[in-house]
């Protein structure tokens, strides 16, 4: 099993912190372009499909000119037919192939729901164990200029509530490279929702492949007054926030939890038995989403910790609207937690805090 | 064609178990001792195993919801077929599939779906591994004529046209989506011509004869093991008994007994039969010696299963995930 060659690592060395000279600093897109390069070359049994794999954007640069290096056997454009074409990966991962399968927006997941959920998140289970479907269902969720409706919709809620999948969403450079390397190696299946924001991030990226546990969360940030949990693109208006609170005094924890299924309950409520105090943020909807399930959970396993009722930052339940004044209504960020995280913070130097202006 | 005797006898012999197996799960399902839904192919055994019969242990199949015959013919464990209808850990799927999620990746069934067309692509998806692999194989995909309606099914031909896979997709429309007709579902011939004859190997059989099914199916795995790509046939056959459970549905008033009778007397178990009697390739002594065969064999699965444990609650969470 080649998949067992590659070593694991807990923490990212250089969140947030990527001066030096021997650190090699790569973009987003090409982070999760390496591991997919490594993980071809490393496997046979691996491919790459999904409508516009193999076009001159290269799936935001994340798939670029790979058909290239490993032919368009291995690396191939798709029709449209989301269902089928979900089944057909399904099927070859039966089959004992890895497919990784690209969509550029979520919402059109939603036309797979039958092969993702009804099959591949089954088909371990119903047959008590007799067969495998080792496959990565990557989508990167919209926002901003207009996207509207139907092409930012942040559908982890929703994914998160089927019992087989496993659910990824990184945050950053390095771990969009382990995250993918660890989703590939894994004989389930795996939805990665990626963030069109964390496209904009540089970060350190080590050349050698590397798998990052999934399951584990991490620890952007200690801190001893609050707890605030986030992932993907809201671990970095989360860790932001921390870092405008920290003017005001208050030291705030940052989680990153990387993987929503399994989720990492141990880091999480020994975090909020240190601070008993809790933000969960997320870029998805409020209802039934992550924050409602993170915060249940919490109420369930670490009440005793808690000093102050648990405050959400998401989304509000309305469609994304396109017009710009309307989608800056719509996102939640960091003037969110940080408003958020002050009504349940009491501190001293608050009537001394600057208003914090952003935006 | 012409057929070996030995060939003949045993497309015979894998219709009459499958027949025998299904008649002994209808007779004892009234006691409720299978808690599960089943889907009886009474009157379809003939395209199970006209197919079947051209597959080696390694092709893969893909089945549905009415999938004993399918399972039976490629060479599933009878044993393990019927633990799993008791929902025993010693069941196919260890007791968690039941009826319509029967397993056995030792020859190549690897899990068969409930919802109607699911394993339409999955099978497509195993012919494009197959494929990728460079394998000496085929993937069968069975499927019926509600599957037909579903929108998979012309996604996963236009895919396996695009890349020449390996596969095989056998529409046995038998005629019925639980009541509803598919005459009222589907616009005469429009499956057939919808799926391109003219891109791959497609053929309408009687589903009932099982040497058309067989020679049909011959032609289209050797098409697909020498690379030239998918091939569709449509056996034409009929659901004699109810969508679901045991015995006739006559009384539902949907179709009429003189339609199920005149389907009945279409048996492609008792009409081949027949035909091998007439033409002195088999006798009624040999009859009887393959029907006390199977029946010993039946009444083994049978108390296989009903002797076997149960699965335990606390095991709930086992193979959610695969390590």
């Amino acid at each position: 099993m080649p998949w067992s060659k590659i070593k694991p690592e807990l923490n990212e060395p250089d969140f947030n912190n990527v001066t030096g000279k021997d650190k090699r600093i790569i973009p987003y897109a090409d982070a999760i372009r390496e591991a997919l390069d490594q993980a071809l070359s490393l496997d046979a049994n691996v491919f790459v499909m999904g409508q516009g794999v193999d076009d001159p954007s290269g799936m935001f640069g994340a798939t670029l000119n790979l058909h290239e290096k490993y032919g368009k056997k291995r690396v191939f454009d798709t029709p449209l037919a989301e269902n089928g074409l979900t089944g057909i990966a399904v099927g070859a991962a039966i089959g004992g192939m890895r497919p990784v399968y690209f969509h550029n927006r979520p919402d059109f997941l939603l036309l797979a729901m039958d092969q993702i959920v009804n099959h591949a998140s089954k088909w371990h289970y119903m047959f008590g164990g007799a067969v495998n479907v080792p496959l990565v269902i990557w989508a990167c969720i919209g926002r901003g200029w207009g996207s509207a409706a139907q092409h930012s919709q942040a559908l982890q809620g929703l994914f998160m509530h089927i019992p087989g999948l496993k659910l990824v969403m990184p945050a950053t450079c390095y771990d969009a490279k382990g995250l993918m390397l660890s989703s590939i190696a894994d004989n389930n299946p795996v939805i990665i929702l990626e963030h069109r924001y964390n496209f904009r991030h540089k970060g350190f990226v080590p050349k050698e492949p590397y798998r990052i546990p999934i399951g584990k969360g991490i620890i952007r940030k200690p801190g001893e007054d609050i707890t605030i949990i986030a992932a993907s693109y809201m671990v970095s208006e989360a860790y932001n926030a921390a870092l405008e609170l920290s003017k005001d005094g208050i030291d705030a924890e940052v989680i990153d939890l990387r993987t929503l299924r399994p989720l990492d309950e141990e880091l999480i409520l020994t975090s909020v038995k240190k601070t008993g105090r809790v933000v969960v943020a997320d870029t998805g909807w409020k209802t039934g989403g992550i924050t409602a399930e993170i915060s249940a959970l919490i109420a369930e396993k670490g009440f005793a910790s808690l000093r102050a009722p648990i405050l959400r930052v998401a989304c509000p339940d309305v469609p994304t609207p396109a017009g710009y004044t309307l989608e800056e209504a719509f996102y939640a960020g960091i003037l969110e937690i940080v408003t958020a995280v002050r009504k349940l913070v009491k501190c001293k130097e608050r009537a001394d805090a600057k208003k914090i202006t952003l935006k | 064609m012409k057929f070996s005797q030995e060939t003949l006898l045993r497309l015979y012999y894998d219709m009459f178990r499958i027949r025998k197996t299904q008649l002994r799960i209808e007779s004892l399902y009234h006691l409720d001792e299978m808690k599960t839904p089943i889907h009886l192919c009474i009157g379809q055994e003939a395209i199970a195993v006209g197919v079947c019969a051209n597959l080696n242990k390694y092709d893969y199949i893909s089945s549905s919801h009415r999938g004993h015959g399918h399972y039976l013919a490629k060479g599933g464990d009878l044993k393990k077929l019927i633990a799993e209808l008791y929902c025993r850990e010693t069941g196919c799927s260890k007791g968690h599939g039941g009826s319509m999620h029967l397993v056995d990746t030792s020859i190549g069934h690897m899990g068969s779906s409930s919802i109607v067309g699911g394993g339409i692509p999955t099978g497509t998806g195993m012919a494009l591994a197959i494929h990728m692999k460079k394998q000496n194989c085929v993937s069968v995909v069975f499927f019926g004529d509600g599957a037909a309606d579903e929108g998979v099914l012309y996604e996963s031909i236009n895919f396996a046209i695009i890349k020449k896979l390996p596969v095989i997709y056998i529409y046995e429309n038998n005629q019925f989506s639980v009541c509803s007709r598919v005459s009222a579902r589907q616009a005469g011939e429009v499956v057939f011509h919808a799926v391109a004859p003219e891109y791959m190997f497609t053929k309408t059989v009687d589903g009932n004869t099982v040497l058309e099914v067989y020679e049909a199916a011959r032609e289209a795995v050797l098409r697909a093991r020498n690379g030239q790509g998918p091939s569709f046939i449509e056996c034409k056959t009929y659901r004699v008994r109810g969508h679901a459970g045991a015995g006739s549905d006559a009384k539902l008033g949907y179709r009429s007994a003189e339609e199920i009778g005149f389907w009945e007397s279409k048996c492609p178990v008792t009409v081949f039969c027949e035909e091998l009697l007439k033409k002195g390739l088999i006798t009624q002594n040999e009859i009887q010696d393959m029907e006390q065969d199977i029946d010993l064999e039946i009444d083994e699965a049978f108390r296989f299963a009903q002797e076997s444990p149960l699965p335990k609650g606390e095991h709930i969470l086992q193979y959610l995930f695969s390590e």
